[in-house]
Formats: C-alpha cells, sequence, structure tokens
C-alpha cells in the first residue's frame, strides 16, 4: 500500500485576539507585550462601587484631570511585560552583586575616613527611604490609574524603588560591618535632619496627591529628575575619598535612571500631545512639582555641599529643559 | 560599629523592608492611608507582623527571571513543535476556553488589587508582600495569554476572551466575585482574596485545571502550573499570616473575620462550580471527580486549617455542610445549564458518552443515575432525533452569585432553591441561603449588581433577541458557541487525527 505523506495543515485560523488586531488594524502577528497589555484592564459592566470611594468606579477615567481617547495610546517603548521587566532586571543585578563583592572584599567602605562615612551616611543613605516613597507613589498609581498600558510598569517601577531602597541598605550594612546602625542613623537624619526635611515634606505631599497622573508627574518629571541626578551624581564631593566606591554601588540607580527615563518620558509626552487642556494641565503639574524639588534639593545641597543649593539648581534647569523637550511650556 | 552585632537574617530583613517606612509628620498618617480604619479591623501594633517570606527584590527578579526563561522556552518549542495537535481530544480546548475568559481576567483584578493592599495597609511588612504579590498576579495573567495564544490561533471561543469578561452572562459570575473583592476594604480584599481564595479553596481551583492539562496532554499549561507553584506557595503562606495577624491583633476583629470567612467561602464555593463542571464534565481524560477533590482539598485540608485556627475562635465557615452536600450536585447541574444555554455559550458543551456516563456512575454512587443519567439520556435521545433540547427563556440569575436559578434545595434534589429578601420595597432573588445571607449583610453593595439578564431586558446589550446580543458578546455564531460535534473545532481536530492516523499506517 502506498502512503501518501500530506504534511498536516498548520496554516492558523487568526494570528492573535480580537482586541489586539483591532488595535493592530488587521490580523497580524502581535508581540507577546501586545497580547500581554493591550485592554487587559477590565472596562465595562462594573458591579459594584467601591466602598472606599463610592463616586467612582474601581477603573475609572475620572481620577485624573488628563483626558486620554484611548489610555493604550502611552505605550511603553521598552516593551516591558513581566517576564522581559525580571530578565532586564536581573541581569541589572548581576552587575550589582559583583560590585558588592569587589568593594567588600577590599574593605572599601570599613576603612573610610570619618568625613566620608558621615557623607554617605547623612547625604546617601537616607534616599532609602525616599525610594520608598517612590515605590508607595507608583504602587498607588497602579492601583489607581487607568490602563495597563500605563499601570503595568507601574508596578515594575515600584518593585524597582524597592529594590534600590534596598541597595542602598545594602551599601549602609557594608559601612556598619553588618550591623544596621548606619541604616539607623540615616533614618533619624531622614526624620530629623534639616537638610532633608524638605526632601521628606515633597515626598509627604506627594503621598496625598489624589490625581493619579498628577502624580506620575511628580514623581518621574519633578523627584526623579531633579533628586536623583542631584544625589547620585551632583552630590558626588560629599563621599570624599569614596567617590568612586559610591560610583560603582550605585551603577543601578543611574542605569536604572536612563532606561526608566525613557519610559516615563513617554508616557508624559504622549499624554500632554493629545490635546491642548492636557498640555496645559501637564505643563502646569510639572512646573510645580520640578520647582517644589528644585526647592527641598536646595536645601539638601547646600548642607551636603556648601554650595548655596547650586547643584539642586543645575538639576533642576536640566529637568526643566527635558521636560520642554517632552512637549510642556515651562 | 562600636559593640553593636552583626545582623541575623530576620534583622537584616527587617532593616531592608520595614526600616524603610516612617511615620508621616507633613501629612497626617490618616491622609495617606486613608482606607484601613473604615472597616472597623483594629491594628495595635503592626511590627508584631511576621514577614511570611523574606524576598529583597534582588532575589525576586533572580528567581522569577529564571522560571521566565525557562518557561518561555517550553512556550516557543510548544508551539514550533504544533503541540496543540497532542492534547488528548479537540474538546479539552473548550478548558482553556473557560480558564481564559473566566480565570486570567481575575489574575489580572488581583493584580490590581493587590497593589491596593500594597500601598493602602499602613503596615510596612504586609505592603511589601503584597506588592509582590501583585506582580506575580500580572505574571499569571500575562503568562496565560502567552500560553493559550497559541491555541488561539487554531480554535475558537478564545479571541475575544478580553470583551466576553466584560459582558457575557456566565463571565459575570467570577467578574463579580473580584469587583466584589477589589470594592471593598484592604484587609477585606486580604481575607477575601489572600485568605480565602489563595489559601483556603485555591487547591480547589488550580490543581484541576493544571493536573487536567498534565492528563490530557497540553504540555504548555503544565508548564505554566509548575512555574506557578512557588508563587502560589507565597500567596498561601500570605494569606494564612494575615488571617492569624488580625485574630491576634484584637479580640474585635474575629466577628468581622469570621462574616468575611463566611461570606468568601460561599462565594469561592459558587464560582468554584464551573470548575467542578469542567473537571467532571470537560476533561477528556478524567483527574478525579469534583466530589474527591472536594473531599481532599476542602474536607480534609480545610478541616485541619480549621482545626488550627479554632484556638482564634475561628469557626468553620457557615453552610461548609451545605457545600459539601452540594458536591454530589453541583457539576451536574451547571453542566445542564450549559448545555441548555449552548448557544450563549463561549465553548462548545456535548453530552457525555456511555463510558463517560458509567464513570460518572461510579463516582457518584449516590446521586449521578438517581437524578442525572436519566436526564442526559433522554437529551442524547432528543439529539439523535434531531430535537435536541434548548432553553430559549433567560433564566432568572441569582442576585448574589448571578448563577441562573438552577441549583435544588439541600436534601432535595428535585427542587428547586429559590429565597428571596426585600430591601427599600424592592423584591431580590437568590439561589441559596448561602447567597441570601451575603445580600443580608450588605444589601447596599448588592443591589448594584450588574446582573446580565435584566441588562439583557433593560437593553443594555445590543437588543432584544438572542441574535443581537450574541452579536454584542462578539461572539462568532456557530464557531464559538453550540455543541462540539458539528463545530470548526472539531472538524480540524478530526482533519488534524485523520493525518495522523494515515501517516501512522
Ligand atoms: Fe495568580
Ligand atoms: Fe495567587
Ligand atoms: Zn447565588
Amino acid at each position: 500500500m502506498t502512503i501518501q505523506i500530506k504534511t498536516l495543515d498548520f496554516e492558523p485560523k487568526r494570528q492573535t485576539f480580537g482586541h489586539v488586531a483591532r488595535r493592530l488594524g488587521g490580523d497580524k502577528p502581535a508581540t507577546r507585550y501586545q497580547e500581554g497589555t493591550f485592554d487587559i484592564q477590565p472596562t465595562h459592566n462594573f458591579h459594584y462601587k467601591p466602598l472606599w470611594e463610592p463616586d467612582l468606579w474601581q477603573y475609572d477615567v475620572r481620577k485624573t484631570a488628563v483626558v486620554m481617547e484611548d489610555w493604550y495610546k502611552p505605550l511603553d517603548p521598552r516593551q516591558y511585560y513581566y517576564a522581559t521587566y525580571n530578565i532586564a532586571r536581573a541581569n541589572m543585578n548581576q552587575a550589582v552583586d559583583r560590585n558588592f563583592v569587589f568593594v567588600e572584599e577590599r574593605g572599601l567602605l570599613t576603612k573610610l575616613s570619618d568625613t566620608g562615612r558621615a557623607g554617605i551616611q547623612r547625604g546617601l543613605l537616607p534616599m532609602r527611604h525616599l525610594h520608598w516613597g517612590a515605590n508607595m507613589n507608583m504602587t498607588e498609581i497602579c492601583q489607581r490609574g487607568y490602563g495597563t498600558a500605563v499601570t503595568g510598569p507601574c508596578i515594575f517601577s515600584a518593585g524597582d524603588h524597592l529594590g534600590m531602597a534596598q541597595i542602598i541598605s545594602r551599601i549602609g550594612l557594608a559601612l556598619d560591618g553588618q550591623t544596621g546602625t548606619s541604616l539607623d542613623a540615616a533614618k533619624v537624619v531622614w526624620l530629623q535632619d534639616p537638610a532633608w526635611q524638605g526632601v521628606r515634606q515633597l515626598i509627604e505631599d506627594s503621598f496625598v496627591e489624589r490625581d493619579w497622573f498628577q502624580l506620575y508627574v511628580a514623581q518621574t518629571i519633578g523627584i526623579n529628575a531633579v533628586l536623583f541626578p542631584l544625589v547620585y551624581r551632583l552630590a558626588e564631593p560629599a563621599w570624599a575619598e569614596s567617590v568612586l566606591t559610591v560610583a560603582m554601588l550605585t551603577e543601578f540607580m543611574n542605569d536604572w535612571q536612563a532606561e526608566e527615563t525613557r519610559w516615563s518620558d513617554s508616557v508624559v509626552r504622549t499624554v500632554a500631545a493629545e490635546s491642548g487642556a492636557n498640555r496645559a494641565l501637564v505643563s502646569q503639574w510639572a512646573a510645580h512639582w520640578i520647582d517644589r524639588a528644585v526647592v527641598s534639593g536646595r536645601t539638601l545641597s547646600a548642607a551636603l555641599l556648601c554650595d548655596e543649593g547650586k547643584a539642586a539648581d543645575t538639576a533642576g534647569e536640566t529637568a526643566r529643559t527635558r521636560a520642554r523637550a517632552l512637549g510642556l511650556a515651562i | 560599629m562600636s559593640g553593636a552585632k552583626k545582623l541575623g537574617l530576620k534583622q537584616r530583613y527587617a532593616h531592608m523592608t520595614r526600616g524603610l517606612d516612617w511615620e508621616t509628620t507633613y501629612q497626617p498618617m490618616d491622609k495617606v492611608f486613608p482606607y484601613d480604619r473604615f472597616e472597623g479591623i483594629k491594628i495595635k501594633d503592626w511590627s508584631a507582623w511576621e514577614d511570611p517570606f523574606r524576598l529583597t527584590m534582588d532575589t525576586y527578579w533572580k528567581f522569577q527571571a529564571e522560571k521566565e526563561r525557562k518557561l518561555y522556552a517550553v512556550l516557543d518549542s510548544f508551539a514550533q513543535n504544533n503541540g496543540q495537535t497532542g492534547v488528548s481530544d479537540g474538546r479539552y480546548i473548550n478548558v482553556l476556553k473557560l480558564f481564559l475568559t473566566g480565570i486570567s481576567p481575575e489574575e489580572y483584578q488581583a493584580h490590581r488589587g493587590f497593589a491596593f493592599a500594597g500601598r493602602h495597609l499602613r503596615g510596612v511588612g504586609p505592603r511589601v508582600a503584597a506588592q509582590m504579590q501583585s506582580l506575580d498576579e500580572l505574571r499569571h495573567v500575562q503568562t496565560q495569554i502567552h500560553t493559550i495564544s497559541h491555541y488561539n490561533k487554531y480554535f475558537d471561543g478564545l479571541s475575544e476572551f478580553r470583551h466576553m469578561h466584560d459582558r457575557v452572562w456566565y463571565l459575570s459570575v467570577p467578574k463579580s466575585f473580584f469587583d466584589d473583592a477589589r470594592t471593598a476594604g484592604p484587609f477585606e480584599f486580604m481575607i477575601a482574596i489572600g485568605f480565602a481564595f489563595e489559601y483556603l479553596l485555591t487547591n480547589l481551583l488550580f490543581v484541576p485545571f493544571m493536573s487536567g492539562a498534565a492528563y490530557n496532554g497540553d504540555m504548555s499549561t503544565v508548564t505554566f502550573g509548575f512555574s506557578a507553584q512557588s508563587d502560589e506557595s507565597r500567596h498561601m503562606t500570605l494569606g494564612i499570616e494575615v488571617i492569624k495577624f488580625l485574630l491576634e491583633q484584637h479580640p474585635d476583629n474575629l466577628p468581622i473575620v469570621q462574616k468575611w470567612v463566611d461570606k468568601w467561602f460561599w462565594r469561592g464555593h459558587r464560582v468554584l462550580g464551573l470548575v467542578a463542571m469542567m473537571m467532571d464534565y470537560m476533561l477528556p481524560k478524567k483527574v478525579m471527580s469534583w466530589k474527591e477533590a472536594w473531599e481532599i482539598y476542602f474536607t480534609e485540608a480545610g478541616g485541619s486549617l480549621f482545626t488550627d485556627l479554632a484556638r482564634y475562635g475561628l469557626k468553620v465557615p457557615k453552610y461548609a455542610d451545605v457545600a459539601t452536600a452540594e458536591a454530589e450536585h453541583i457539576s451536574h447541574q451547571n453542566w445542564a445549564i450549559f448545555y441548555q444555554y449552548t448557544h450563549a455559550a463561549g465553548f462548545h458543551t456535548w453530552m457525555p458518552d456511555a463510558e463517560h456516563l458509567d464513570w460518572l456512575s461510579a463516582k457518584y454512587p449516590d446521586t449521578f443515575d438517581k437524578y442525572y443519567r436519566p436526564r442526559w439520556e433522554l437529551w442524547a435521545k432528543l439529539e439523535k432525533e434531531g430535537k435536541r433540547f434548548y432553553n430559549n427563556a433567560l433564566p432568572q440569575l441569582c442576585q448574589c452569585c448571578q448563577i441562573p436559578m438552577g441549583y435544588t434545595e439541600p436534601g432535595d434534589p428535585t427542587t428547586i432553591a429559590f429565597r428571596s429578601s426585600t430591601y427599600k420595597d424592592q423584591k431580590y432573588h437568590f439561589c441559596s441561603d448561602g447567597c441570601k445571607d451575603i445580600f443580608d449583610n450588605e444589601p447596599d453593595k448588592f443591589v448594584q449588581a450588574w446582573l446580565p439578564v435584566h441588562q439583557i431586558f433593560q437593553g443594555n446589550c445590543g437588543g432584544a433577541t438572542v441574535p443581537d446580543v450574541l452579536a454584542w458578546y462578539r461572539m462568532n455564531v456557530g464557531a464559538d458557541n453550540m455543541d462540539y460535534v458539528g463545530s470548526p473545532d472539531e472538524a480540524l481536530w478530526n482533519e488534524w487525527h485523520a493525518e495522523k492516523l494515515r501517516k501512522a499506517v
């Protein structure tokens, strides 16, 4: 008997899900980012108003004053979904681990001068609290925001801030011989030292901001853009002889900021470009929160660098220039 | 450094998490955490929280990245090798349809809900744990979509899962369940999802689907299931830690928590009725019966759990006995509903064949032959005569669980149970005492329910006729709905299968 070998017909019936195809303008192959992101937040026919906010639905476009015809326009240029996000961070973290081993093997942080130690304890270690505050804000935007295109990367960002707070904590532990005393001392600085009170007030004020997109602008365009470069770059002289050590151990933060900014800038640019009204609101928010970050940063840089706050002004100017490049009127 | 001792692991982790947090002074704490008081839960000392697992972000990234690398490697090779042709039978795909339309969107809701808890619980320990779970749940919805994406390329009923989830009548059962949890306060959410769903009932959801996948040759879903296991064990430890913590913190919490446990047990039990039906009717190769699963995972495991929790004064959930008695019936009654309404279902239905009927008789010796076999045999006969039975009347739905009123009286499987309550001069209907109690405890919440049948009558679902409504569901009539026999899924499966046989000659 002759066997007719015919290959099975595996021609797909469709390339992707209906909601994805409608966004791609036809049934075309979609990426995992697209399938894992587009429209996965429920949008219609909710059953109950939240007990904690009975005037709005749990997913509700009215939780911000900016209006988007489609909240899936502000996409993530990194195209992160859970897998690619975690793989990217795990890779970045390998360098962190190597750097800690390098520093700890050579005792680079245990043999510091008093000036170096005091500088790090006062100027760098309190940053872990600022990261924790940023974590709270990004988690809030994730829960309160609208559309997975923005809210998904926000929980990634929240994880990043927790991770960075923990890197700073590890620096403290390397500094104090794994006893935690430097972290306790730095917390007192965060809570009481006048150098940090402007920053602390700024982040505490952001905690009560109810408009989630304003909070997004406050965190990414204001706080991140002004205060992170201020501490992680411009404040370097305060670490005395350990400038290079700190630069190594905070490499993650600089890499992270370059990467996250690609996403956060693109979100802000897209939302502002949607309408004149959005542009006006976002511009106003950006101006407000950059100003506040600069004012709070001045006290800090004056205390750390004795520069009368110039470093904060420099960081503020860079932040404003960048904000203008995003189409904001500042 | 002088005199200070090196930190142990536990203290080190405390520095990495709770040490980050502080009492605000520039804004009042009650404004920073506006939602954790109204439920009446009293927390004397958040620092008494025991971290259920000590995972720093760097370890989290490392573990999760490793798991994702492996999972996606399997998904890629599954697609490349056309693994979809290796499942037990084309009918199996309907299990995935139920999963993707009914469960995956709830993983998403869990993701957002844990972000809510991860921001709004005042204690930093549980907040960090909730944030990690929020990340995990985003993982689950995305990996499930990515796993099932390949099946969507060949089979119907999957393509419009997101659109359907917000609209289709039976999908409002899981959706209203999660909407209920999402709209509750953060403590109730943690008991509802963290404890009741992730701890008490989780094995009744995931074991059936994941073992079902394993028994039926769906290697991609199995791999996903294994990969999610370590996430789930973290979720379980968080769930049990939360309930113990609340009960330890203040005696006044006990009655509140008990009410939540009662509510979410019953609500969970109703949602799981869909899983029961899947296990007993939709898996071509059976894992075990729903009744057996209920005995192992609820009666035995739940029993020892509540013995353990008894020292806090917590009792076995109200109506647990009713739910156990229902394990004899619920899968059959649900399958009967879907069979009658197959024209409005997003997956295929069928009548069990002789071998399947005998399996059901063996697994349900006290009920199947007496109450259900005769009905199945009649319906099969009608099918043969070309008079397949459809129910064209819209059913009345339970105001609480939103399932059509088809369940029977406890102790009397021939009488449909009806309960009702009057609230503000309106009458509301329920399938059971459990559902009625839930309504009576929170009538202002449950009167709001978006009941699919009411909405159809009110003209909010695309029109007055069945075709109008199905079009509004984006249901591809003749492909997504109706019986498996005669469906395009079946035709495709048979074509593959015939080719395989021919090649094997
Ligand atoms: Fe999950
Ligand atoms: Fe889970
Ligand atoms: Zn009910």
